[in-house]
């Protein structure tokens, strides 16, 4: 109250303090993705067995920790998962042309590296692969609001309902037993 | 106010070295012209009203007095009040009328405004975020198309547009030529243009609509009957293909790498709609919802980092190899 | 608590056939709190709440205009960097947010709280315990909003936070949750500080005082209280539906499922028109006092005043669609609330001609207080003349969402309620802390405001004309408005160093100002009877009031209501009209609970933008915290 009002030191206080607070990232919002063609590396095992006894392992990500848990990329995730008609064999999730994205079970692995490689990479019997046409980024993006369709991430950070009819609850109210089966679906023993 | 207020016109036009194309009283429209005429009226008669009451301030300030008298003898000396009361209810009686007359001619004003005079509303504006979208009915399906962030009118005669959203409220706003009107989802607004002369009046979204409300601009070109018409036969077109050269490079690029995903181009395969359609982008004056000029320079940068210029914008910056870069420009500027 | 106070307890003691010293001394310890940090938090005097309640305000008025500094250096230039639009989105919201909510209501009713009871002669303000609770949910929200600001959590979709931008699909995260429940916080407040100021002035008035003698500060106060009460619930069901729509996916403003995103618009304008004059009325009752005081002179037509007090208040509820003149409204419905706007300059018109006769008539005596009133004059009067501007549905459609708007509606909230503040800060500061605040910087103060004010704020209304909307985070070069910005930033900083300059000498002067003393303006209401700082209880003797302006009435001494007890808190409940003395009431003691039912509220609230469970749990939370708040205790009174 007795401050005088001086704009720079607040502005580097607030800096500052948005600095030592970083670790609350999931309202941070990357407005500044990196260009077409940069890459992420990842690991990813598709089938969980491996030669040699070994575990198979795929590697976690620090980008996908982070995208799960971001309301933001969730969103854009979302958002391009429209623009980019993934709706049109995947159906809201519930499948159709393609598998089922909101239930358990996932042909090529359920980790959103594992997601990323096949949006990335492409898949027999159909699905596409994305590289090159969207931004590294923007796979990230899909992939973590992918997962958002099963209820696997933070509810707190998962979209709500859209502003549009739907029958099933918004990705913020599924827990993460929700299941809406439909498409073909892997057979997997 | 009002010699303050010119003075501050004149200091604002000096200033601005100007260019005001964007408004209100650089009216070219007619509900504009109207709109200017009682913005005008309202801000002299209440100006002088508010001159008044400063008057009488400052005569307060300033009259001479006797030695102050003690509070309670005010209390009992009260002589004037009969008088105070007659001056206190003709200034009641005469802010009733000044506030009925301009009620009064400002419901003269809106008559027009609210009367729906032309017939068809022929072309519909969709607003994004954070760009417009601008598409041209017809008969036939051959006379439809679809342009954006430019809206091209004939002059002298009464435009209906109707105002969509697509996704968040926006407002649809040209000061040169009317009023603001909300473009919300769900609901059917339309507005009525008349432009008075020819012209480039540029508008820009009046309603907060996110992070880049400030750079949603439009430009509004009105021209003479036979150059729209001209406008709207090229306009309808479908894209050249260019042969030779970097143009014809160029679209092989814009069709194979991520372009073709979000724009559509007449004429071509790429056919997506999250982003403006580009059939005709060599045509238009400005890019990015009226961020830069186009030129082969400002339209390279923007393809290569729109974020830059417009940060959060949907389009993603695409990593394209420096010649991929100049023929993709040499293609979009081509497509007059 | 008063442990010591039940069953069986000493004779009443009663306040006939004391001296005057222990009089005092036994009511100020009756009425005085308890020691140490838990008699601090647990207290329910007036003052104590009053004061914690302005300066907490002030906090925020001075964080809200930092934000607005920001602003104004992001705004100097074209294409500027100063910040992003991402956080520029933040800042403009939280600072109308903080400024509407944290700072101008609260302010107001603080100074209500403070003020009323000493006013209308009474020891305590009704429901005591209802103050400390509404101060400390009042605090809660405050803070809540800014730790989210600072997380990077604040709300960023504008402090009208129109549906659909801050609905569910566009909303990202939850910071429109942050708005919608930091809403949810002050409200409560509000109303609570509301409910206490209407009761105080009906039932608690000294015996005497008419209604119609009441200081039109308290009128104007009064009027305010019942403008929240009818005015809030319509903002806290567009709130709480825009965070079931958000949590719970329901349909309140989806189109597609036979919702409206207009009808967020008219739940929030219903609200936020009055909210205007909720934040304003308080101002002109301050400006009511001052000149009354420094003209020397009760004010012209008390009772018109009265009159136009009321009549703005309801016609005050006829105006919201003014707001949402481009929404596509019918010409009828539109041009109803085009008469309404235009005939609120009527009630307003004759304030003003009141108190222009009142100076006219009287001997002005001309500090730093009146000053701050002539500048409402002059900023005050040109923001109502824009008003009738924007009034008109044509003109409106020109100016509607431009700097034409911003520069309106800061003319007419700085120049109507923030200029009578300062000047009623300045007058009542001596009562408050028992020390002038110093007359050199308050000139000073005074200029560097009025200067810095217009020309921060007048070349908005040539920019809104220009064609500059209002909430963009930078502009580009070729649309001419490069020198008014950079003006208005100049203004603004100005504007900034005044408030510096008032801040300092609040701080200054209530360490080392000139002592006051009673009455140190020679002023006429009951405020001005008690000590400097105020005592616990306020008055020695309850005064019988026969005049509108009691002090300047009788010069010697006021006629006391005698019998009242001592060693218990206890105070005259009078009739409604008239103040005819009915009986003889408790008011509550110190209590804990208040705080702890307002952080059992706070935990409810905050966790409900999380799970709906929430308000299950928390609805138990707060039970138990009402449980202890209102547990009996046997009172003499009761036993009667």
């Amino acid at each position: 109250m007795l401050r005088p009002q001086r704009p720079v030191p607040t502005l580097i206080a607030i800096a500052a303090s948005l600095l030592t607070l970083a670790a609350c990232k999931r309202e941070v919002r990357d407005i500044h993705p990196d260009p077409v063609g940069a890459e992420t590396p990842i690991t990813t095992a598709m089938v969980p067995f491996s030669p040699g006894g070994a575990p198979s392992v795929t590697a976690r990500t620090k980008k996908g920790e982070d995208y799960e848990k971001n309301a933001y990329q969730l969103a854009q995730g979302k958002t391009l998962f429209t623009k980019m008609n993934c709706n049109g064999c995947h159906s809201h999730g519930g499948g159709g042309m393609g598998p089922a994205l909101t239930d358990d079970k996932w042909i090529y692995g359920d980790s959103i590296e594992n997601i990323v490689a096949t949006i990335r990479e492409g898949r027999p019997n159909g699905m596409p692969s994305f590289r090159g046409k969207i931004t590294d980024d923007q796979i990230w993006q899909i992939a973590a609001y992918v997962r958002s369709m099963g209820g696997k991430v933070l509810s707190a950070a998962a979209p709500s309902r859209n502003d549009s009819m739907s029958n099933l609850p918004s990705e913020s109210r599924r827990g993460s037993d929700f299941e809406q089966h439909g498409g073909p679906t892997p057979k997997k023993d | 106010m009002i010699r303050r207020m010119a003075w501050m016109f004149l200091l604002s036009g000096a200033l601005a070295g100007c260019r005001d194309w964007q408004s209100a009283a650089n009216h070219a429209g007619a509900e504009a012209e109207r709109i200017w005429s009682l913005t005008l009226l309202f801000t002299i008669v209440l100006g002088l009203i508010w001159l008044a009451v400063m008057i009488a301030v400052v005569l307060v300030i300033r009259r001479r007095r006797a030695a102050p008298v003690s509070a309670h003898d005010a209390l009992i000396d009260d002589a004037g009040h009969r008088r105070n009361s007659q001056i206190v209810g003709s200034l009641l009686a005469a802010t009733a009328i000044t506030v009925a007359i301009l009620t009064v001619l400002s419901f003269i004003t809106q008559r027009p405004l609210f009367a729906g005079r032309a017939s068809t509303a022929g072309i519909r504006l969709i607003g994004h975020q954070w760009w417009w979208e601008v598409r041209y009915d017809g008969a036939t399906p051959a006379e439809m198309f679809t342009t954006a962030n430019e809206l091209h009118i004939p002059v002298g005669t009464r435009i209906r547009l109707s105002l969509e959203s697509n996704d968040v409220i926006h407002s649809f706003w040209v000061p040169s030529l009317a009023g603001k009107q909300d473009l919300i989802p769900g609901h059917n607004n339309s507005i009525e243009l008349l432009a008075q002369r020819p012209g480039v009046y540029r508008g820009q979204c009046a309603e907060f609509c996110g992070l880049q409300h400030a750079h949603m601009g439009l430009l509004v070109i009105a021209e003479a009957p036979d150059a729209f018409e001209k406008w709207q036969a090229a306009q309808r077109a479908a894209a050249q293909t260019p042969q030779d050269g970097d143009p014809a490079k160029g679209a092989g690029v814009f069709v194979s790498k991520p372009c073709a995903l979000c724009h559509t181009i007449r004429g071509t395969s790429a056919g997506g709609t999250f982003g403006p359609d580009l059939t005709h982008l060599g045509s238009r004056a400005y890019i990015g919802a009226d961020v830069l000029p186009l030129t082969p320079g400002s339209l390279a940068a923007w393809i290569a980092d729109p974020h830059s210029v417009k940060p959060g914008v949907n389009m993603p910056p695409v990593q394209l190899q420096g010649d991929e870069l100049n023929a993709v420009t040499a293609y979009l500027i081509g497509l007059k | 608590m008063r442990r010591a106070a039940a069953i069986p307890r000493p004779a009443e003691q009663r306040d006939t056939g004391l001296d005057d010293a222990e009089l005092r001394e036994r009511l100020a310890y009756t009425w005085g709190r308890r020691p140490g940090i838990i008699g601090w938090l647990s207290t329910v005097d007036h003052k104590e709440i009053g004061r914690r309640y302005i300066i907490t305000a002030f906090v925020f008025l001075a964080l809200g205009g930092l934000l607005a500094a920001i602003i104004r250096l992001q705004l100097a230039r074209p294409e500027s960097h100063v910040v992003g639009p991402d956080l520029y989105n933040q800042i403009f919201t939280t600072h109308g947010s903080n400024m509407m909510f944290l700072f101008a209501v609260p302010v107001m009713q603080a100074f209500s709280l403070y003020l009323v009871p000493l006013m209308v002669g009474t020891r305590n303000i009704a429901f005591g315990r209802l103050g400390a609770y509404s101060y400390w949910m009042f605090l809660a929200g405050g803070v809540f909003l800014w730790v989210s600001f600072i997380l990077d959590i604040g709300p960023d979709v504008g402090w009208f936070a129109y549906v659909p931008l801050s609905g569910p699909q566009y909303g990202i995260g939850k910071r429109p949750d942050v708005w919608a429940q930091m809403i949810t916080f002050t409200e409560v407040a509000s109303m609570a500080a509301a409910v206490q100021t209407i009761v105080t002035v009906f039932k608690h008035r000294a015996p005497g005082m008419k209604l119609t003698e009441m200081p039109l500060f308290v009128w104007a106060m009064l009027v305010t209280a019942f403008m929240i009460i009818f005015a809030m619930p319509a903002v806290m069901v567009a709130s709480t539906s825009l965070i079931l729509d958000r949590l719970v996916g329901t349909h309140f403003f989806n189109p597609a499922e036979g919702g409206s995103a207009l009808l967020f618009q008219h739940l929030f304008w219903f609200f936020g028109h009055p909210e205007v004059y909720i934040i304003f009325i308080p101002g002109t009752g301050m400006v009511s006092a001052i000149i009354e005081t420094f003209a020397r002179r009760p004010v012209f037509g008390h009772i018109a005043v009265i009159i136009s007090l009321v009549a703005t208040g309801m016609l005050a509820f006829g105006l919201w669609v003014h707001h949402m003149f481009a929404t596509g409204l019918p010409e009828i419905g539109a041009s109803f609330f085009t008469i309404m706007s235009m005939t609120i300059a009527i009630p307003s018109g004759l304030q003003m001609f009141c108190w222009l006769v009142t100076l006219f008539t009287g001997t002005p005596v001309i500090r730093t207080p009146l000053l701050f009133v002539f500048g409402f004059f002059f900023i005050f009067v040109l923001g109502g003349m824009t008003g009738i501007m924007v009034a008109s549905i044509p003109i409106d459609l020109q100016v509607h969402d431009t700097f034409f708007v911003v520069a309106h509606f800061h003319y007419v909230l700085i120049g109507g309620a923030v200029f009578p503040l300062i000047g009623a800060t300045y007058y009542w500061f001596p009562k408050i802390t028992g020390r002038m605040m110093n007359e050199r910087l308050g000139v000073w103060n005074f200029w560097l405001a009025f200067i810095g004010f217009n020309v921060a704020f007048f070349p908005m209304h040539i920019l809104g004309i220009l064609g500059m909307p209002r909430r963009v985070y930078t502009y580009q070069h070729d649309v001419g408005w490069d020198g008014l910005n950079l003006t208005s930033s100049i203004g603004a900083f100005i504007l900034a160093t005044s408030f510096g300059l008032f801040f300092f000498n609040m701080w200054r002067s209530a360490r080392g100002g000139a002592p006051a003393g009673r009455n140190p303006w020679g002023a006429g209401t009951l405020e001005w009877l008690a000590e400097s700082p105020p005592l616990p209880h306020n008055f020695d003797h309850i005064p019988v009031v026969t005049h509108a302006t009691p002090l300047w009435a009788e010069r010697e001494s006021l006629p006391i209501v005698s019998g009242i007890s001592v060693n218990r808190r206890e105070i005259v409940v009078t009739t409604l009209i008239e103040a005819r003395p009915e009986v003889r009431e408790s008011s509550p003691d110190s209590s804990i609970w208040p705080l702890i039912a307002a952080i059992a509220t706070t935990i409810a609230f905050i966790a409900s933008i999380f799970s709906p469970w929430a308000v299950v749990w928390g609805g138990a939370l707060i039970g138990v915290a009402l449980i202890g708040w209102f547990w009996p205790k046997t009172i003499r009174e009761d036993l009667e």
